[in-house]
């Protein structure tokens, strides 16, 4: 394969597009698929043929806007449907031309305006199980690009240059690790794609994995070829199916084309891929849990130093990156790492993309520039709290971050202000918080959400979380002493000092970030037992008769 | 590893480079508290009790996973280090149930200790102690997971350490267990080291539970009286009204060569002393032909008499001396010796497990050709032959998995059956015949004997089955290479030191010919010089006398008492037996862990066996002998030289229990040169001749009362011919059974039925 092969490829999807007046994009992701937008597809496809409309109905990938689905997306107008039901196929076809039916029809203005879209470029674009579709949006060039014309440093260069970092929550640069594992000691190396995402209500990873799986892969061969690696996987948690069926075909797809096997475009490169399905314990997602449940052990985390760059999977060098890390390779590869630092900050280049939730308007998937200010994701993008209520807070980090407070709103999203508002980038949750929401009681969440997906390794984390989370209900119940406040605050410094792995290390984040903006929070429920935001059920104390 | 030095709370220490914190502290004497490390098992990091300031990182480290580089700089003991341990044992406290006083291990609990030390006793968080029952495991495994401070250990120790893989972690989080991967029972090797390695109470041990406190103890370090690897096990020993009663065996100093090391037999054995089957008084056949009891008077003079009766009658060669695996080097000395020169008699054998004598003669004059269990622990490379040492050796198993993880050893297995050790082989090769496989190694084209050549220094172990032809070859091929050392696998606790002792009808002790006795000439004036009959020729011969001492030849090689019907049978004995049956007189004996001497290993290596428990009414076999001899007029000092020359210690046999006094006496008098009192029946005045006599037994006594291995090459005079006749048993050996003394155990008979067959779930 070399670029002319991939252009002709190219140009046949073209010509088959081309034979069409219009097109019906509809989504077909896991929260769209989940409201039939299967039979959706095959009822609007059969009305198209019943009109005599000269339609291409096609299965597309996550739209972005999963909370208003089933989504559909009309071409050549670019209108984007929402709430779509079997019902309105026909009147979705009848309108193709005009315009859209009433009641339909998302209002995009800002939601699209602020974004940039790198990962998901392809995302609702393409038919994620057709690899030539892929290969039509220039996929594959990069990947054709590295072997034919590049040396594997010069790959890890074009990386470092194009200053990306770990998408998977600890930022760490990209260019680094790669350069790492290629300068290990040769032999057998290997790539692993992080796809757990245990965060609560993240699904950015997932949205990839499903819309546009061939972008991973391929940024995976480039990592591969740049580290000196044969063989990858891919560990994608169980309750992920949809892709791990995507990522399945995929594969097969990819080996199809010979973008994986022996002799990859005609080289030296062998390179395969393999997928590991975890059973869904956040712990799984650090890494060198992760290493473990892929060696076909309990799934927990190992002491580091070694790091996995030096002794990972089976004791051999590996390389570990997010999906969205990944999947920001091939762009960076086609048009080099300087195109990539274009966009962001000084320190956090490219784009990020966001699972927006909680009290916001637009329930959303985003993808946003480096260096966006939180106010413009939150006012702009998300649309703003809902009616009659005040915007608060937002957690970024998931149960690792923290929450940033109203005053902060106008900070620019990067690794080093998130961290220093006392949050951090996390793998890409962002939950928006109302005056409706009680402080003591989100961090009471979180720590629960420690708490039991504590491996238990270590005793800190193990033990502590169990505390914090007590003494946490305490204050949520009014049972609290001004006493218990400081032994909570104690406690965070001995489980974030001394816990084992980064989940204990993070624990008390999300403690330590409301105390440090909503202390006050916490004393109202404690002197005065009363919550403010009314959430909480405080429990008197029974008075004996 | 090139040196570094690092300084540690101020003061400079040197360590190889890549070591571990931890263990450098520890050498240097720097306290460093710890739950989840254990030397020679994977990292945790775990328990964060290790923790340790490095200068310029910002975070806490653990010592436990830090290695040593030039130049670091490390705090142990600061505030900040000292508030951080405190607070990681307020949180275990938090979930304990403190119930130290009537935990097993109050006393010995590293969590006790610790929270001693850091202060952590109030126990800051009152709330969430969830109660769970205690679970029974096996019978000899017990769990209580209140009290678990999940630091692995145990699971690491039976994965990693005895390659069972028995124990898991269950649950997640802080309803993280430890239990069995079986299910609810654990199906195992029921070795019990997980308990051994438990900081806490949480595992304890089916034998010991709720006994007794460890301080309402003595212990008393002994050899194992089970299988020939000779691990040194301490005895915990409570006075009772029937004596000193054993009460647990474990492995509390780790001082032994045995190391961190117990199998099963070694840990729940120890119970044969209190066996039903137990002689308890000395006894006599009357004239109706029932045994009846006697005072010890009667019985030895009624012994004496017939034996002097036989001998001046038909001479010494109508007697007939049986000996055992089992019984101490100087006891089995003493019989041969006894034999010899008072019965006048060579028809001296013993169940010979392997042929140490051919052994003996191949390696005689080629010092640094044996080799001592530990170098199983430590040779880059091992030849294993025949025999299954997971089962028959366990320490030997021990030592060769572990030399397999930590230093890579390569080793190689040629075997006529599938084992276990074979998951730690680099190479093996199924034979159907060991005498092909000298032969086979000296030629050519084979992968495997190439594989092995290749090796520049090579222990080889012969398992006992190893004999005659296919041995000599072996032993051959070996000798011919530079850098092959040996040992022999032989059955039981001392059937080396039988064959060393002498307790052979061809061979004096140090396996000189008795009809070219050398220095025994002037020693042994009228020992005859025709060698004598063996084993087997003995029961069938119908000699007028036959002693038997500490084993019942009739029972193990099943042979019909009614051989015996017109020879005075005396037996020597501990428990009853198809030969007591037949006895004309029955000799109530001590065992193993009621008696002092020294025990020689498979490998040669010579240690110190320490009373421990006493029982009324018995006597250990030195002594009866010493008694039986001088019943028949004879001048015991010419037997047993006690007194005045030459004698360096007292072994403590008379003071019991006390014997870790002793210990320390005997070290203290030999260092300074000093002779104790000595009475005829203590073992110790003729450790002095042994070490004369018999070759290799030079024995480093500093050593040996300290409880050391001394080790021993016996062999190394010019043996000009050996008959070598008699017959070797192959001993089979299970992982409960050893022959000899297991038998009379209830609690491995009750680990045997737990793990047979039947109720086993497939464990593996
Ligand atoms: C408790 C815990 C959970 C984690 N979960 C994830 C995850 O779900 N996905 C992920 O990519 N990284 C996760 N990480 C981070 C990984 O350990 C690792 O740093 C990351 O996969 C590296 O990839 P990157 O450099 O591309 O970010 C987690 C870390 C911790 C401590
Ligand atoms: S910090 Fe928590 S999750 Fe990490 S190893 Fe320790 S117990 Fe397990
Ligand atoms: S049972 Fe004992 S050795 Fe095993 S994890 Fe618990 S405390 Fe540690
Ligand atoms: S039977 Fe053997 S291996 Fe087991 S404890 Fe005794 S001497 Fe050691
Ligand atoms: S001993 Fe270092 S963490 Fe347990």
């Amino acid at each position: 394969m070399n670029l002319e092969e991939l252009n002709q490829i190219a140009d046949a999807v073209r010509a088959e597009n081309g034979k069409y007046d219009y097109a019906v994009n509809v989504c077909q992701g896991t929260g769209c698929l989940a409201q039939h937008a299967d039979q959706i597809q095959a009822a609007i496809g059969a009305s198209a043929a019943a009109a005599g409309k000269n339609v291409q109905v096609r299965r597309v990938g996550c739209l972005g806007f999963c909370a208003a689905g089933p989504l559909a997306q009309l071409e050549p107008e670019g209108h984007l449907l929402k709430g779509l039901s079997v019902a309105r196929a026909d009147e979705v076809v009848s309108s193709l031309g005009g315009s859209p039916p009433p009641g339909l029809q998302c209002e995009l203005s800002e939601l699209v305006e602020k974004q940039v879209q790198v990962v998901l470029e392809n995302s609702g674009k393409i038919d994620p199980e057709k690899i030539d579709e892929y290969i039509e949006r220039d996929g594959y060039q990069g990947l054709v690009k590295a072997l034919t014309e590049l040396r594997p440093v010069d790959v890890v260069q074009q990386i470092t240059e194009s200053g990306l970092r770990g998408r998977g929550g600890g930022g760490y640069p990209t260019g680094l690790k790669w350069g790492m594992v290629a300068k290990a000691a040769p032999g057998q190396k290997y790539v692993i794609c992080n796809g757990d995402e245990g965060d609560p209500g993240a699904f950015m990873d997932r949205s990839v994995l499903e819309s546009d799986p061939q972008r991973v892969i391929e940024g995976m061969a480039i990592a591969a070829y740049a580290v000196g690696a044969s063989k990858g996987y891919i560990y994608v948690r169980a309750e992920y199916p949809l892709a791990v069926s995507r990522l399945t075909s995929g594969l097969r797809e990819a080996r199809r084309r010979g973008f994986l096997g022996n002799n990859i475009c005609g080289t030296p490169f062998d390179f395969d891929i393999e997928i590991r399905i975890g059973a869904g314990a956040f712990v799984c997602g650090e890494e060198t849990a992760l290493i473990a449940s892929i060696e076909g052990l309990r799934g927990v985390p190992r002491v580091r130093p070694p790091y996995p760059a030096s002794a990972g999977l089976w004791g051999k060098p590996t390389l570990i990156n997010n999906v969205e890390t990944f999947a920001n390779v091939p762009p960076i590869l086609r048009k080099g790492g300087a195109w990539f630092a274009k966009v962001g900050t000084a320190k956090s280049k490219g784009t990020k993309v966001f699972a927006l939730s909680g009290k916001i308007r637009n329930t959303a998937l985003i993808e946003v520039p480096m260096g966006i200010t939180l106010r413009e994701i939150v006012e702009g993008i998300g649309g703003g709290v809902p009616e009659g209520h005040s915007f608060k807070a937002v957690q970024t980090g998931g149960p690792s971050g923290g929450c940033i407070p109203a005053e902060l709103m106008d900070i620019e999203v990067s690794y080093e202000s998130l961290i220093q508002a006392g949050s951090m980038m996390g793998s890409g949750g962002m939950i928006v918080m109302d005056d409706s929401s009680c402080m003591v009681n989100v961090a009471k969440f979180f720590m629960e959400f420690c708490m039991t997906e504590s491996c238990g390794k270590c005793i800190p984390c193990r033990a502590g979380t169990v505390q914090m989370f007590e003494l946490l209900a305490k204050i949520c119940e009014g049972r609290a002493t001004m006493d218990d406040l400081d032994l909570l605050i104690d406690l965070c410094s001995t489980v974030k000092e001394a816990s084992l792995c980064g989940l204990g290390q993070t624990a008390p984040n999300p403690v330590l970030s409301t105390l440090r903006y909503f202390k006050q929070e916490y004393i109202e429920h404690i002197q005065n037992k009363r919550c403010p935001a009314g959430v909480c059920t405080i429990k008197h104390e029974e008075v004996p008769a | 590893m090139a040196d570094v030095t690092i300084t540690v709370d101020g003061k400079k220490i040197t360590a190889p480079a890549g070591a571990l914190l931890i263990d450098v502290c520890r050498k240097a004497g720097i306290e460093i508290p710890a739950f989840c490390y254990y030397p020679g098992l994977s990292l945790q990091a775990a328990c964060r009790m290790c923790v340790v300031r490095q200068e310029k990182v910002p975070k806490l480290q653990t010592a436990c996973t830090t290695t040593v580089a030039e130049g670091q700089v490390f705090f142990t003991e600061t505030d900040e280090i000292k508030q951080a341990r405190k607070a990681t044992l307020q949180l275990l406290l938090g979930n304990h149930p403190l119930d130290c006083p009537v935990c097993d291990a109050g006393g010995e609990c590293e969590l006790q200790d610790m929270t001693f030390k850091y202060g952590a006793g109030e126990s800051l968080y009152a709330e969430a102690k969830n109660h769970r029952d205690e679970q029974q495991w096996s019978p000899a495994v017990f769990y209580d997971r209140p009290r678990c401070i999940l630091c692995y250990r145990c699971v690491r120790m039976c994965g990693e350490g005895m390659d069972v893989w028995a124990l898991g972690v269950q649950n997640r989080g802080s309803s993280a267990v430890i239990a069995p991967n079986a299910g609810n029972e654990l199906h195992c090797e029921e070795c019990g080291m997980c308990i051994d390695v438990c900081p806490v109470g949480a595992l304890t041990s089916g034998s010991y539970r709720y006994k007794t406190r460890p301080w309402e103890m003595n212990h008393v370090a002994t050899v194992c009286a089970h299988c020939g690897d000779g691990c040194k096990v301490t005895l915990g020993v409570r006075q009772s009204s029937e004596g000193a009663k054993i009460i647990r065996a474990d492995n509390r100093d780790k001082s032994g060569m045995n190391g961190d090391f117990l199998c099963a037999k070694g840990r729940f054995g120890f119970d044969f002393v209190d066996s039903e089957k137990r002689l308890a008084k000395p006894m006599i056949r009357n004239a109706q032909g029932k045994l009846e009891t006697a005072t010890w008077e009667q019985a030895i003079r009624v012994a004496a008499e017939k034996l002097s009766a036989v001998k001046s009658a038909s001479g010494g060669e109508a007697i007939g001396v049986i000996g055992s695996n089992f019984a101490t080097n100087e006891e089995a000395y003493l019989l041969q010796k006894f034999a010899r020169t008072v019965l006048g008699t060579n028809n001296i054998d013993h169940a010979r497990t392997a042929d140490y004598a051919r052994f003996a003669k191949a390696l005689a004059g080629k010092p640094g050709r044996s080799a001592g269990i530990q170098d199983a622990a430590w040779a880059p490379a091992i030849l294993l032959v025949g025999g299954d040492p997971t089962e028959e050796h366990p320490l030997l198993a021990w030592n060769l998995r572990t030399n397999a993880r930590l230093s890579k050893a390569r080793i190689y297995i040629a075997n006529t059956q599938s084992i276990r050790l074979e998951r730690q082989a680099k190479a093996t090769l199924k034979v159907d015949d060991y005498a092909k496989l000298g032969e086979m190694l000296a030629g050519k084209g084979n992968a495997f004997a190439e594989a092995v050549k290749g090796e520049e220094k090579l222990l080889v172990i012969l398992n006992g089955d190893v004999q005659g032809a296919a041995l000599d070859a072996l032993l051959k091929w070996g000798l011919d290479r530079e850098g092959v050392q040996f040992a022999l696998l032989g059955g039981a606790v001392n059937s080396r030191g039988a064959a060393d002792m002498g307790l052979l009808p061809d061979s004096l002790p140090g396996y000189v010919p008795v009809n070219e006795p050398g220095a025994f000439a002037n020693e042994y004036a009228n020992a005859p010089k025709k060698p004598g009959m063996a084993l087997h020729e003995m029961l069938q011969k119908k000699l007028g006398a036959l002693i038997v001492q500490g084993t019942d030849p009739l029972g193990e090689l099943g042979v019909d008492g009614g051989s015996l019907k017109d020879t005075f049978v005396v037996v020597l004995g501990a428990f009853e037996s198809a030969t007591t049956a037949v006895a004309n007189v029955v000799l109530p004996a001590s065992t193993l862990y009621e008696k002092t001497g020294t025990i020689t290993n498979n490998f040669g290596d010579v240690q110190l066996a320490q009373k421990a428990a006493d029982r009324a009414n018995v006597k250990p076999d030195f002594e009866i002998i010493v008694r039986l001899a001088g019943a028949m007029g004879v001048d015991v000092r010419t037997l047993v030289p006690f007194g005045k020359h030459g004698l360096t210690a007292d072994l403590g046999q008379s003071r019991g229990a006390q014997a870790g006094e002793a210990d320390r006496h005997a070290v203290w008098l030999a260092a300074n040169n000093l002779e104790p009192k000595l009475s005829p029946f203590d073992p110790m005045a003729l450790l002095d001749e042994i070490e004369r006599l018999v070759a290799g037994y030079k024995l480093d006594r500093l050593n040996l009362f300290a409880g050391n291995p001394a080790k021993a090459e016996p062999g190394f005079v010019p043996v000009s011919a050996l008959a070598g006749s008699g017959t070797i048993q192959r001993a089979t050996a299970g992982l409960f059974t050893t022959p000899g003394l297991s038998q009379y155990s209830t609690q491995l008979a009750e680990l045997a039925e737990h793990e047979s067959p039947a109720k086993a779930v497939a464990a593996d």
